[in-house]
């Protein structure tokens, strides 16, 4: 059977123009970087080379991109980085309730060592309020970390405004951009962003390596102690054929971003508009334009998402749900639950992300197998027996 | 993560639907926690001769509705009331940690239909927990995004 991947934000397919040049760094390239002969040599060039890449697409410095292991460790470096080396100056960190769980946590984990912080609320289309970001910032405050876009609901943050704050108050602004790179046109001067996460899987280059930019006046301890790469921030011998790969998919990201832009939103919308126009009882999740251009997230009511999920993979079809939540907790989403979904609409939520290699034939068999599959489960469903019975309303 | 009885029986449930006019409803779980089972009791003589279910949940819920339905289905009250959870779980091969308590929901949604069946016919409420003991179900829940 076909798989059809409708997966995207979770991850893609590694482009295969993207692991010709990752090969070589696998194979006869096999020397170490911090190695003085040749064969080490070109190895530090293949991960300069790339850091070049990589800064252009952000207008940044090559001096100001560091290479990690994931999107989760950027995150981790940048805000633990931040906190710890302006300790001084405050311990207030501003950031949102619907951040990925490698922001949330790391935010957690400071609040145990004696930092504070303030989680801001969105409205009801997963956006921030300015004014509530204004009101939190006090003369503690150090940093401001804020997504991009979310990766559930494809909601796209003010980002340009939340820089033009911090700048104004002189406060450091990291954002996870583990979305967003490779899907929008980002210059870290012009949205005045100091440090910005990125991971190279979700924009066709390969797993287990991400990247940071950190501006050059942010002051930021290092995550892992050792040897002295990237610039004595980060220990430990590089991932080149990784790096190489990074730089690889992300200059192929934005050569195609109009193009690749106007075929993720053609098959969104085409979605979207269908599902709304066939299937009764649906809720559009996010905010409708200022979103991810693949991105649909879409909940029906009276069903659960889990079956919902098994239903599609019998037919091939690989999608997410917010539905049921990490292993051991009661409650589904906190991003849905923030949005202010009930439960059982947070548990029937359907996470669609197109991919380049979609089509519109693919979006209108997915169509097709989800009426059927509704259907089905609603005719099961208790919670849909008591609405038309009139006794249920959501 | 799920075994082949459980994928059979959430693939094609058994007894899916209602009953018009069932001598006992039992509905168990909460919309909240992502679980709802409703089942439907038929009763002849002290004999369950007819079941359906409905069921707003996940796939180890639909399966351990499903099976729960087939279990019942023939036999006397009193050995309906007897099918543990633990019962319903060896007959669909096991259940992930995480969904062992939709078995616990499957063997209330059991006792409290046939509950309603006896309240119908005027027992007491003490009479009623005397035999129907439930307990309270918590729900614990794997999930997929946000780990990736």
């Amino acid at each position: 059977m076909k798989i059809k991947y409708f997966d995207h934000a979770a991850t893609t397919k590694l482009n295969e123009d993207v692991l010709k040049e990752m090969l070589p760094y696998l194979t006869e390239e096999y020397g170490n970087p911090s190695s003085i002969y040749s064969l080490g040599r070109s190895n530090k060039k293949a991960i300069e080379d790339a850091r070049e890449k990589v800064a252009k697409v952000f207008n940044a410095d090559a001096k100001e991109i560091y290479f990690t292991g994931s999107g989760s460790e950027s995150d981790n470096t940048a805000i633990k980085g931040v906190a710890y080396a302006n300790r001084k100056k405050g311990n207030h960190i501003i950031t949102t309730k619907i951040e990925h769980p490698a922001v949330l946590d790391t935010c957690k984990s400071l609040e145990k060592d004696g930092f504070e912080v303030t989680y801001l609320n969105v409205d009801s289309e997963g956006l921030v309020d300015l004014e509530e970001l204004k009101n939190a910032i006090t003369d503690k405050t150090i940093l401001i970390t804020i997504m991009f876009a979310n990766n559930e609901i494809g909601t796209i943050q003010p980002i340009e405004e939340i820089g033009k704050i911090a700048k104004q108050h002189k406060i450091y602004f990291h954002t996870d951009a583990v979305q967003a790179v490779g899907n929008i046109d980002i210059d870290v001067n012009k949205l005045n962003i100091d440090l910005l996460s990125l991971s190279a899987h979700k924009f066709y280059g390969p797993k287990g390596v991400g990247a940071l930019y950190v501006r050059k006046t942010v002051r930021f301890n290092k995550f892992i102690d050792g040897g002295h790469q990237e610039r004595n921030k980060r220990a430990g011998t590089e991932n080149v054929a990784g790096i190489v790969g990074l730089s690889k998919a992300i200059e192929m990201a934005y050569e195609k971003l109009d193009e690749n832009n106007r075929h993720l939103k053609e098959l969104r919308d085409l979605y979207i508009s269908e599902i709304e126009e066939k299937i009764p009882y649906v809720k559009l999740n996010g905010h409708r334009e200022k979103r991810l251009p693949g991105n649909a997230n879409i909940s029906f009511k009276f069903i659960e998402g889990e079956s919902l999920l098994l239903n599609l993979d019998i037919k091939g079809i690989c999608a997410s749900s917010g539905s049921a939540c990490t292993s051991g907790s009661l409650d589904p989403s906190h991003v849905l639950l923030a949005i202010g979904l009930i439960h059982e609409v947070a548990h029937g939520s359907l996470r669609v992300t197109f991919g380049i290699e979609n089509t519109k034939e693919d979006v209108i068999e997915l169509i097709t197998e989800l009426e059927e599959i509704v259907n089905r489960l609603r005719e099961m469903s208790p919670l849909y027996e008591d609405f038309v019975d009139g006794t249920y309303t959501m | 993560m799920y075994s082949k009885k459980v994928m059979d029986h959430y693939e094609h449930p058994r007894n899916v639907g209602q009953i018009v006019g069932a001598d006992g409803v039992g509905k168990v779980g909460n919309p909240v926690c992502g679980d709802i089972m409703k089942i439907y009791l038929k009763i002849k003589d002290n004999v369950i001769v007819d079941v359906k279910f409905k069921t707003f949940g996940c796939g180890a819920a639909i399966a351990t509705s499903s099976i729960s339905t087939e279990l019942v289905k023939g036999k006397t009250i009193e050995e309906a009331l007897d099918i543990t959870n633990k019962r319903v779980v060896d007959e669909l091969d096991g259940l992930p940690p995480a969904k062992m308590h939709c078995s616990v929901l499957a063997e209330e949604a059991i006792k409290a239909a046939i509950a309603d069946y006896y309240t119908k016919k005027g027992m007491s409420k003490e009479d009623i927990d005397k035999v129907c003991s439930l307990k309270n179900t918590v729900c614990v829940h794997s999930h997929d995004i946000g780990q990736e």
